[in-house]
């Protein structure tokens, strides 16, 4: 197989990843994108640690190896984010990414600010402990 | 062009015009997985952009089959089909999301996130091929991933970062039970089923 078939497709859904990434507002479709994108590597370490094995006589398989790193790593990402998410979902009742502008600088960084400063701090700081 | 002929044919690589069977199997198995992506990032229905991404995710578990990576497939089966899906229903569930269309599920910045995906599309697809155009897997003889060969890598060169890994993912655990603990302790444990799935 040409090395060229997975490296294509790779960047492809890594660009596909990038764009949900960017494009979306629910912050459960951007973990969504951000799962999409770390697979898009992983199928690059993947077809690279099966050529390299051949080619080059590679025996460590450190592309397999770091691949099932990725999955595990994605896994307590994934987990880590969706408790963040629904923390801001509990404190702020949405989890609408481009409402959150709590630290956003600008002429709109004064609304949020405004509407009363204890509760914004208070779930900041619960999410955060 | 005749230049990328002259180099096919003088590393005595197959050219593009003849594919083999495996490649034709992954080029359509690539294609229904980059399409599930594209519905996945673009679908206004928050449940369906969950199960589209099941489609990919089990496309790239074929391709990783037919790349001969058959431990890493199942693995990718188990936990990314298995758990980080139905985490990611959960999330949807618990979050109240809507079902059905819902209109704001794309930002105001869709077209300049078009634009930089496109841009960074072409730019690694056109250094990717122009790279590795005449490197060729040879997928013939002992397949490169089988549980016995993965197994004995990780666990005769890898065992330290391992052991690590398994640390991270206690810390991961006690994190999201931290996280999604209410604050109050006489409200009671708010949103169980992030812990399980690991």
């Amino acid at each position: 197989m040409h090395l060229a078939y997975p490296a294509v497709l790779s960047a492809l859904l890594f660009c596909t990843g990038l764009y949900g990434v960017l494009a979306r507002r629910n912050a459960i479709l951007v973990l969504m994108s951000v799962e999409l994108m770390l697979n898009a590597v992983n199928l690059n370490l993947v077809a690279f640690d099966v050529w390299l094995s051949r080619a080059a006589k590679e025996t460590l398989h450190s592309g397999q190896a770091l691949t099932l790193f990725t999955i595990a790593i994605a896994a307590a990402e994934i987990g880590i984010g969706l408790a963040i998410v629904l923390a801001v979902h509990r404190n702020r009742g949405t989890s609408d990414i481009d409402k959150l502008r709590d630290t956003a600088e600008g002429p709109d960084a004064a609304g949020p600010g405004t509407e009363g400063p204890g509760t914004p701090a208070a779930g900041k700081a619960e999410a955060t402990a | 062009m005749t230049l990328a002929a002259t180099t096919v044919a003088a590393s005595g690589t197959p050219g593009f015009l003849s594919p083999t069977g495996v490649e034709i199997a992954f080029l359509l198995v690539g294609l229904v997985t980059l399409g599930a992506a594209l519905v996945t990032v673009t679908t206004r229905q928050l449940v369906h952009a969950a199960l589209w991404l099941v489609v990919a995710l089990g496309g790239l578990a074929v391709e990783y089959l037919l790349l001969t990576a058959e431990f890493i497939a199942w693995v990718q089966v188990l936990i990314y089909v298995g758990s980080v899906v139905v985490l990611l229903l959960f999330g949807l569930m618990l979050t109240k999301a809507p079902i059905g269309r819902s209109p704001d599920a794309d930002s105001g910045n869709r077209w300049a996130a078009l634009t930089v995906a496109v841009a960074a599309a072409v730019a690694l697809v056109w250094v990717v091929v122009d790279a590795f155009r005449a490197t060729w897997i040879d997928l013939d003889g002992p397949a490169a991933g089988t549980t016995e060969v993965t197994g004995a890598s990780l666990f005769r060169h890898w065992v330290l970062p391992f052991e690590a890994l398994s640390v991270l993912l206690l810390a991961a655990l006690v994190g999201a039970i931290v996280l999604s603990r209410k604050a109050r302790a006489d409200a009671g444990p708010a949103a169980p089923g992030k812990e399980g799935a690991r």
